[in-house]
């Protein structure tokens, strides 16, 4: 459903994303972990089209996301870093034009707009101005454009930063509930998130994969059996390892 | 075609959501009768026809299209929403299009706040409204020029002030091109193939043959090529991105 075969993007000297690749199928729900700056916007960046890798090819639902973007990216339901969305227009207009401009029109459209707005449990938020709304009802607007039309692969950046403890659980369990029938990558800082929601882990430090497997297999490298001392065990022997080479 | 009308739609309705669309209208239903009535002189010319009002309204939409088009993109970038567009499943040339089509909506709106001028001046005697119309046509083909180079230049940077007069000096340069003394300044030691160059590139010439009355093909060739390549300008500025500064 979606592949990623080994990416490389740099910036300028700098090599953002090294040799990145795996596969993730139909029920599956990555969480995609590293520090800030280890390469996960910029792969979930191309997984998205939004960005060209310099060499390694991504597909989404196989179509190649340069080659055949917009077929690709027809599959996808992206929520990209920080949730951006026009602050002038209101939750229910900002998932509406991203559906006609996936060619959704009449009962289709209207259908599509009132299920996402009730997925990401909008409420009455959904006809006021985004810019004028919380940064968590912002969150959940973006999210509703990324979910509206039914997407087979979501790609999501941080869906729950900025939310707060009931809205954090609220879009847990819409990811747990669309699950079954999409592939899903998230990004997170919250690592309680990873056992929560996700059936699968990356670990992604300086660009590279440094762990692919269960939450439960991550647990077990730290040394004191959570994973946040997984997670450091894991980035800081990276780092170490830099630092010797 | 979903993409472009989808762009379009949301676009106009972005002018309208903000004070934007509203300010522009009223400054330039106020701004093109007070240049015609005060500088034109409108009355004092003792004849019936728009004289005035052209004359002037090339200089007007130097300075308002840019300021329509700044937001095109670097709006998008400033705000993250670009990141959002382009990852929607619509190729580039309907995002260009679909902006440039919203501005070029607000432009003739703006227009046709003036056809109480052209009113006017049937009342008050017997102008030449082919010449009138052709006019109009020509400054809806010189304001969808500046709109489209608007929004290339908008396209360069996330700053909307740096796009605005990027575009405005873009604008200007465009205009200047086929003033006389411009050209006598080229004049003056350049090979006479330069200065015929600078007088083809010239938005007022092409502009000037509306006026009176004249439709030519190379002119309307002329600002549909301005606005298509300013649009692919655009789109290729934007396409770069995905490529990460490669």
């Amino acid at each position: 459903m979606l592949v990623a075969d080994h990416l490389i993007k740099d910036f300028g000297t700098h090599r953002a994303v090294d040799d990145v690749s795996f596969t993730l199928e139909r029920g599956e729900v990555l969480g995609f972990l590293g520090p800030n700056g280890a390469g996960k916007t910029t792969t979930m960046r191309m997984l998205a089209g939004c960005l060209e890798p310099d060499m390694g090819v991504a597909k989404i639902a196989g179509h190649d996301c340069v080659e055949d973007r917009l077929q690709a990216q027809s599959r996808l339901g992206y929520l990209p870093e920080g949730a951006p969305a026009y602050p002038a227009m209101t939750p229910r207009s900002f998932v509406e034009f991203g559906l006609r401009a996936r060619g959704f029109s009449g009962a289709a459209l209207k259908r599509a707009r009132e299920l996402a707005l009730e997925r990401a449990r909008l409420g009455d938020m959904a006809n006021q101005p985004i810019g004028t709304l919380s940064k968590g009802y912002k969150r959940r607007a973006a999210l509703a454009a990324a979910i509206a039309h039914d997407p087979a692969v979501l790609v999501l950046d941080e869906p729950t930063d900025g939310l707060d403890p009931n809205q954090k659980d609220g879009v847990r369990q819409l990811i747990r509930d669309m699950a079954p029938e999409k592939a899903i990558i998230i990004s997170t800082h919250i690592l309680d998130e990873v056992p929560a929601v996700c059936s699968r882990a990356i670990v992604i430090d300086e660009g590279r994969i440094r762990f692919d497997g269960t939450p439960r297999e991550m647990i077990i490298k730290g040394p004191d059996g959570t994973i946040e001392s997984a997670f450091r065990t894991l980035t800081r022997t990276a780092h170490n390892s830099g630092m010797a080479a | 075609m979903t993409g472009l009308y989808a762009v379009y739609r949301r676009e106009l309705t972005a002018y309208f959501q903000t004070p934007l669309a509203y300010v522009f209208l009223a400054v330039f239903a106020f701004a093109a009768p007070a240049f015609a009535f005060h500088i034109g002189r409108f009355f004092d010319t003792n004849r019936a026809d728009l004289a005035p009002l052209f004359d002037y309204l090339p200089w007007l939409l130097v300075i308002l299209m840019p300021a329509l088009a700044m937001r095109s993109w670097a709006e998008e970038r400033d705000r993250g929403t670009l990141e959002f567009l382009m990852a929607l499943p619509i190729p580039l040339w309907a995002s260009t299009g679909g902006k440039f089509l919203a501005s070029w909506t607000i432009a003739a709106l703006a227009l046709a706040l003036t056809f109480p001028m052209w009113i006017a001046v049937n009342y008050l005697g017997s102008p030449d409204n082919t010449a009138i119309a052709t006019g109009y046509f020509g400054a809806l083909l010189l304001a969808g020029g500046y709109l489209a180079l608007g929004q290339t230049l908008s396209a360069t940077t996330a700053n909307q002030v740096v796009a605005f007069v990027l575009g405005v000096a873009a604008c200007f340069v465009l205009t200047m091109a086929g003033l006389p003394f411009v050209l006598a300044a080229i004049g003056n030691g350049a090979p006479a193939q330069i200065s015929e160059f600078v007088a083809d590139l010239s938005a007022l010439e092409r502009y000037n043959a509306f006026r009176h009355g004249v439709i030519g093909l190379r002119d309307i060739i002329y600002f549909l090529g301005l606005i298509v390549a300013s649009l692919a300008s655009a789109a290729v500025l934007i396409a770069e991105r995905r490529g990460g500064g490669r």
